[in-house]
C-alpha cells in the first residue's frame, strides 16, 4: 500500500456523519489513513481470525480452538479506492456484558460506532450464532452477516438459504469459506456497499418479547428517543436500561450517550475505554 | 455537559427504575429467551437439514473415541509418540547434510578466505570460531527437527485435536484447583511459554490465572524440544538396539513431556491449597468441529511462523553467545581461561546434582534463550576436557556429522547416563527464559509473582535432580 495519501483526504471525512474518528481514536484506533472502520464480531471458533487474515493479507497461523484472539487485532485493506481498517474483536457468544470479552466487543460496537460490523457466523451452528447477530443488530444497523464455514455445512449436508436469511434478518448475508478463500470478494464488496451507504440494512429487531415487557420497552424507548433523537438504537438502550445494565446507566450520566446521538465528533467527551485486556 | 435541553438523565433513569419494578425480576431471562426464540425461528426457516441424518456421524464418533475415559489417554500417548518418532527419525539425515554443508564445507572456506585476507587471529577466532560456528551448529541441529515437529504439531492443532485434549485434562485441572482452560494455555506453552502466559488471559479469575501462569513453564517449549530430542536420541536411543532406537528416544521425550504435565498438576494443586486458595470456577468449553487439515498451507504457515521465528531467535542469541564463549575460552587469568575458572567453580555443585559445571554455565548463558543450551554445552565441553582433533584450538566448535561423534564428545566430558537424564529433567524444570519472565511481569504487573514464577521452578529443578542423583548413585553405583 502506498503512503502518499495527503492530509487533504481526512479533512473531507470530518464533516461526514458516518465518520467517528474522535471516538475511535479514544478506543485506540489510529484513524489517520483510513476511510472506514470495520469491526469483526462473532462467536468463538467461527473462523473470525481466518476471515481477518484473509482480508488483511496477514498469513498468521490461526488455531482451531476457542478463545484464540485474546487481544484486539487490527489490520487494513483497500477496496475501490477506499481504505478500510479492520478490527478483530474477541469472540463472544453474547453482548450482554457478563465477561470482559463481551464488554470489549460491546463497547467497541456501541461507542466506537464502526462504519460496518461484520458478524462472522458458523453456518453449521446457525441458531446459536444468530443469537449474537441479533444482539449486534440491536446496537447497529450497519451490520453484515458473514455466513462462514459453508464448506463444513456442505460436508454435513446442510443447506443454508442465505437469501431467505438475509430477508428475515434485514441485513446483507454473504456465504463464505474463508479457509479456502471463497466468498471473500463478495464480502468485501458488501462491506464497501454498506460503508458507503449504497446499501442501507434494515435489521429485524427482537420480536418475541412477552407483552408486558414489550409494553415497558416501548414506553421507555419513547423517553429515550425524546431525549436522544438521533440515537440509532433507542430500543436497545431502553432494553438495557430495563435489564439494569450499569454501563449504559453510566453512559447516560456521563453524557456519552448524548455524544453518540449528537453525531458531531468534536463534541465527544474524553474518556478512556479499557479496550486492551489489562 | 450541557448538550441539549431535552436531555434529563435523572428523569430517564427514574422512569427506567419504575418500569423495571413493574415488569418484575426476570427481565434478563425474558430477554435471553426472546433472543433464543427469534434466533431459532430464523435459523429454522433458513436451514434445510438432510432428510435422513446420516447414520454414521464421523465427528461424533471421533469425539466419543478421543474423549473417552478409556481410550482418551492412550490415544494421546500414541499421537505424541508418533509425532516425536517421526521428528527424531526424520531429522537425523537432514541434520547430517546441514552439518556437512555448514561445518565441513563452508567453515574451511571461510577460514582459508580469512587467512588469505590476513585478518588478525583474534578477529578470525571471535567471528569464525565463535560466532559462526555457534550459529551454524544451532541451525544444523535445530532446523530439521523443528521443520518436522512444528508442522506436525500444527496439523494436530488445526485438525481440532487440542481442545479435545483440554477436555480430557479438564477434570484433572479442576481437581488440582486450577481452571479447566489452563489446559489450553498449557497447550500454547508447548509452543512458547511467553505465548502460553499471554494465553492465560482467557481465564477470568485472577487466582486461577496466576496458577496457570506459574505452572506454564512446565510445558516444554520450542527452545527446549531440541535439547530433549537430541539428548534422548544420543543417550537413551543409544541404549536400545538400532531398530528400536527411534522409538525409545520418542518414548523418553513423551515421558518427560508427561512429567511436565504431572508437575503442572502437582504445583497447581500445591498453590491452590497454600498461597492461592480458592474454589475452581466452572466454564463451558465448546469442542470445535474437526476440520480437514490443509496440509500445504499448514506446513507453510508453521514454517514461517514457528520454525523460522524460533530459528531466528536462536541465531540472534547464538551470535553473541558464541562470541562470549570464545572470548571466555581465550582470555586467561592466571594461566587458565575464564571459562575454565567458572566451570571448575561450578563443577562441585553440578556434580552434586548429577550434572556438571559446564551444564550449569550453559543454563546461565542460555537465560535469554533455551535454544543455545546444547551448543554452549558442547563448546565448553570440548574446551574443558581438552579434546584434540576436534576443532583447532580452545573454544573452537567442531564438526558433528553424526550423533555418534557428539556422544564421543559428551563421553570425553565425563558424561554418564545420569548426566543425560538429569539434563533432560533440568531442562524441563528450571527458570523460564528472560522473554517469558518479562511477559509474566507485564501480565501480572507484580514483582512478587514474577519472582515466584522464576525461582519456584529453579528450586524444584535443583531438588529433583539432586534427589535423582543421590538415588541413582545409591542403586546404580
Amino acid at each position: 500500500m502506498s503512503e502518499d495519501i495527503l492530509p487533504v483526504k481526512s479533512q473531507g471525512c470530518e464533516g461526514c456523519p458516518a465518520h467517528h474518528a474522535a471516538n475511535l481514536l479514544k478506543l485506540g484506533v489510529d484513524m489517520q489513513d483510513w476511510d472506514y472502520v470495520v469491526a469483526l464480531a462473532g462467536n468463538p471458533n467461527t473462523g473470525k481470525s481466518t476471515v481477518f487474515n484473509a482480508l488483511t493479507g496477514l498469513r498468521q497461523h490461526t488455531g482451531n480452538w476457542p478463545g484464540k484472539t485474546v487481544t484486539r487485532a487490527e489490520g487494513g485493506f483497500e477496496y475501490a479506492d477506499d481504505r478500510f481498517k479492520l478490527v478483530d474483536l474477541p469472540g463472544t457468544y453474547s453482548l450482554l456484558s457478563t465477561t470482559l470479552d463481551e464488554e470489549i466487543a460491546r463497547d467497541f460496537i456501541l461507542f466506537g460506532q464502526p462504519d460496518v460490523t461484520v458478524v462472522v457466523a458458523d453456518a453449521t451452528r446457525l441458531e446459536r450464532n444468530l443469537n449474537l447477530a441479533l444482539q449486534v443488530m440491536e446496537i447497529t444497523e450497519r451490520a453484515v452477516l458473514c455466513l462462514n464455514l459453508m464448506d463444513e455445512a456442505e460436508r454435513h449436508k446442510l443447506e443454508v438459504d442465505h437469501r431467505r436469511l438475509a430477508r428475515d434478518l434485514g441485513i446483507p448475508v454473504v456465504p463464505t469459506s474463508a479457509r479456502y478463500g471463497r466468498g471473500l470478494d463478495e464480502l468485501v464488496e458488501t462491506i464497501h456497499q454498506v460503508a458507503s451507504g449504497q446499501v442501507r440494512p434494515k435489521p429485524r429487531r427482537i420480536q418475541t418479547l412477552p407483552p408486558e415487557l414489550e409494553h415497558s420497552v416501548r414506553k421507555l424507548e419513547q423517553e429515550v428517543r425524546m431525549q436522544y433523537p438521533d440515537l440509532p438504537n433507542t430500543r436497545w438502550v431502553a432494553l438495557r436500561l430495563l435489564d439494569g445494565d450499569e454501563r449504559i446507566r453510566e453512559a447516560i450520566l456521563r453524557g456519552e450517550l448524548g455524544d453518540l446521538s449528537s453525531g458531531d465528533p468534536e463534541n465527544r467527551v474524553n474518556r478512556d475505554l479499557a479496550v486492551e485486556v489489562a | 455537559m450541557e448538550t441539549s435541553s431535552n436531555v434529563n438523565p435523572e428523569r430517564l433513569l427514574t422512569q427506567a427504575r419504575t418500569l423495571r419494578w413493574e415488569v418484575g425480576a426476570n427481565i434478563h431471562e425474558q430477554l435471553v429467551e426472546a433472543l433464543y426464540t427469534d434466533a431459532a425461528r430464523i435459523a429454522d426457516r433458513a436451514v434445510v437439514r438432510p432428510d435422513k441424518p446420516s447414520r454414521f456421524d464421523l465427528d461424533r464418533t471421533l469425539d466419543r473415541l478421543v474423549t473417552s475415559r478409556i481410550w482418551g489417554f492412550p490415544i494421546m500417548l500414541l499421537l505424541f509418540t508418533l509425532v516425536f518418532w517421526l521428528t527424531i527419525t526424520g531429522a537425523n539425515v537432514p541434520s547430517g547434510w546441514l552439518a556437512t554443508l555448514l561445518l565441513d564445507t563452508v567453515y574451511p572456506l571461510l577460514k582459508s578466505g580469512a587467512a588469505m585476507i590476513g585478518i588478525p587471529w583474534w578477529l578470525d577466532g571471535l567471528v569464525l570460531d565463535g560466532m559462526y560456528l555457534a550459529t551454524a551448529w544451532v541451525v544444523s541441529v535445530m532446523l530439521p527437527p523443528m521443520a518436522i515437529f512444528f508442522p506436525l504439531f500444527t496439523l494436530l492443532e488445526d485438525f481440532g485435536y487440542l481442545p479435545r485434549l483440554a477436555f480430557n485434562l479438564d477434570h484433572i485441572f479442576k481437581r488440582a484447583g486450577g481452571h479447566g482452560k489452563q489446559a489450553l494455555s498449557m497447550m500454547m506453552g508447548f509452543g512458547c511459554n511467553a505465548a502460553g502466559v499471554i494465553a492465560t488471559r482467557i481465564i477470568d479469575s485472577p487466582r486461577e490465572r496466576l496458577i496457570a501462569i506459574i505452572t506454564n513453564n512446565f510445558a516444554l517449549c520450542n527452545g527446549r524440544w531440541p535439547t530433549q530430542i537430541l539428548i534422548a536420541t544420543i543417550f537413551l536411543g543409544g541404549l536400545a538396539p538400532a531398530y528400536l532406537a527411534g522409538l525409545v528416544s520418542a518414548l523418553s521425550v513423551v515421558a518427560i513431556t508427561l512429567l511436565g504435565v504431572l508437575f503442572t498438576f502437582v504445583v497447581s494443586w500445591g498453590l491452590s491449597r497454600t498461597v492461592l486458595k480458592g474454589e475452581a470456577s466452572t466454564f463451558s468449553l465448546e469442542l470445535p468441529p474437526y476440520r480437514p487439515p490443509r496440509i500445504l498451507q499448514t506446513i507453510y504457515t508453521s514454517i514461517i511462523d514457528r520454525t523460522l521465528y524460533v530459528l531466528w531467535r536462536a541465531v540472534v542469541f547464538a551470535l553473541p553467545a558464541g562470541a562470549v564463549i570464545w572470548l571466555s575460552a581465550n582470555l586467561q587469568v592466571g594461566g587458565v581461561s575464564i571459562a575454565e575458572h567458572v566451570v571448575s567453580f561450578l563443577d562441585p555443585i553440578g556434580i552434586l546434582l548429577g550434572l556438571n559445571g559446564v551444564i550449569l554455565v550453559a543454563y546461565i548463558v542460555a537465560i535469554p534463550a533455551n535454544e543455545i543450551v546444547i551448543p554452549t554445552v558442547l563448546m565448553l565441553t570440548v574446551l574443558t576436557s581438552g579434546l584434540s582433533g576436534v576443532g583447532q584450538g580452545a573454544g573452537v566448535m567442531f564438526e558433528l556429522e553424526s550423533s555418534a561423534s557428539t556422544l564421543a564428545i559428551f563421553q570425553a566430558g565425563g558424561w554418564s547416563l545420569l548426566t543425560a537424564v538429569n539434563l533432560m529433567l533440568f531442562s524441563l524444570i528450571h527458570n523460564p527464559c528472560s522473554t517469558t519472565i518479562y511477559t509474566i511481569y507485564k501480565e501480572t504487573g507484580s514483582l512478587k509473582w514474577t519472582t515466584i514464577s522464576t525461582f519456584l521452578p529453579v528450586v524444584m529443578g535443583v531438588v529433583v535432580t539432586f534427589f535423582v542423583a543421590q538415588v541413582w548413585r545409591l542403586f546404580g553405583g
